[in-house]
């Protein structure tokens, strides 16, 4: 594993711990509701009626389907683009690599030439 | 972040939606014309705009016992400037009212304000302040994308005050009362997204420098020139 492997795998490791370590550490005791929800609970329990309604509230469960869809289609499009930048610096290089052996060959064969007509 | 449709008295839905439009609309302008004067940065743009559509969608618990949305929207605005990342956080919005009931189309301009522009431009003031005090590009970067993500929560904080300042504590009190609900739960958010940014930084350093040079994030290498000069 290259140094720069090992840091990244390092970063998605301590992204992993910060979400997971809370989860351990109070033992399911929280509930962990969305702050969002919090904030409207709150000021419904002041006495505030919001005076306008979504036209479509999916029901749980397909909420959290659309929600991972949403992850779902993001993930997506950026697994595509870092895949084809990826891609397209491996190409480039093998490209450069490639162009690097014929240039070298080609220098050989002209030494070699130029030796046969010296001679 | 997202304030619930309904949730703010129609002065206010209505005074944010004119303060967020303009920026909205000057992003659609800027979204175009990188587009058509850079065809080759349509990729990462792509980058951006999705970067912040999967984050947005995750709900992640924190130490508070809640939980809570990131944002995504630094890399898009340290990457292509803020008015770019207005549209793109607006267009997630929409398709989150629209679609999960998440937010609203009445607090659609609220949340803009706070989600796609506060956001992206307190992220890119500081990392363009990081960077100018001599800090390297990722910790700059971090530093960007964790408070792109801590300001639009401290605006969503601002926004409710504003909207429901408490007879006895007034605005500062209440003000408190929302950032102790929003912004302490958002700080280790803010930390991970931080962090999710340098990695992507670091996988783009290597795969899109080019892209990376043309928009001056990196100084071009010195050309290889097997030392001829």
């Amino acid at each position: 594993m290259t140094r720069r492997a090992l840091v990244n795998a390092l970063l998605v490791v301590a992204v992993v711990a910060l979400f997971a370590v809370p989860l351990l550490v109070d033992g399911g005791t929280s509930g962990y509701g969305g702050t969002d929800a919090a904030v409207t609970e709150e000021l419904e329990a002041d006495g505030y009626t919001p005076w306008f309604e979504s036209f479509f509230s999916p029901a749980g469960e397909v909420e959290s389907g659309l929600f991972a869809l949403q992850a779902a289609l993001g993930g997506g499009v950026l697994g595509y683009v870092l895949g084809r930048l990826r891609g397209r610096r491996t190409a480039a290089t093998a490209t450069a690599t490639a162009i690097a052996a014929a240039t070298a060959t080609t220098t050989t064969s002209g030494g070699t030439a130029a030796e046969a007509d010296r001679r | 972040m997202h304030i619930a449709e309904g949730f703010l008295p129609a002065g206010h839905a209505l005074g944010w939606t004119l303060a967020a439009a303009p920026f909205v609309a000057h992003g659609a302008r800027a979204v175009v014309k990188e587009v058509r004067e850079n065809p080759e940065s349509t990729l990462l743009l792509g980058a951006a705009g999705a970067f912040t559509f999967v984050l947005s969608a995750i709900k992640l618990p924190s130490i508070t016992g809640s939980s809570s949305h990131p944002t995504g929207t630094g890399p898009g605005a340290i990457l292509f400037r803020p008015p770019v990342m207005a549209l793109l956080g607006t267009v997630v919005l929409l398709f989150q009212a629209l679609l999960l009931a998440h937010g609203g189309l009445t607090t659609l301009g609220a949340n803009a304000f706070a989600f796609a522009v506060v956001g992206p431009w307190a992220g890119y003031a500081a990392y363009r302040l990081t960077r100018a005090a001599g800090a390297g590009l990722l910790p700059a970067v971090f530093v960007g994308v964790a408070l792109a993500d801590l300001a639009t929560y401290v605006t969503t904080s601002l926004q409710l005050a504003l909207a429901f300042p408490d007879a006895s504590t007034g605005l500062a009190g209440t003000l408190a009362k929302f950032l102790g609900v929003f912004a302490v739960t958002q700080i280790p958010l803010a930390i991970g997204e931080g962090l999710l940014g340098v990695l992507l930084f670091r996988v783009l350093t290597v795969n899109a420098r080019p892209e990376l040079e043309r928009l001056g994030i990196l100084k071009p290498a010195p050309v290889p020139t097997g030392g001829a000069a």
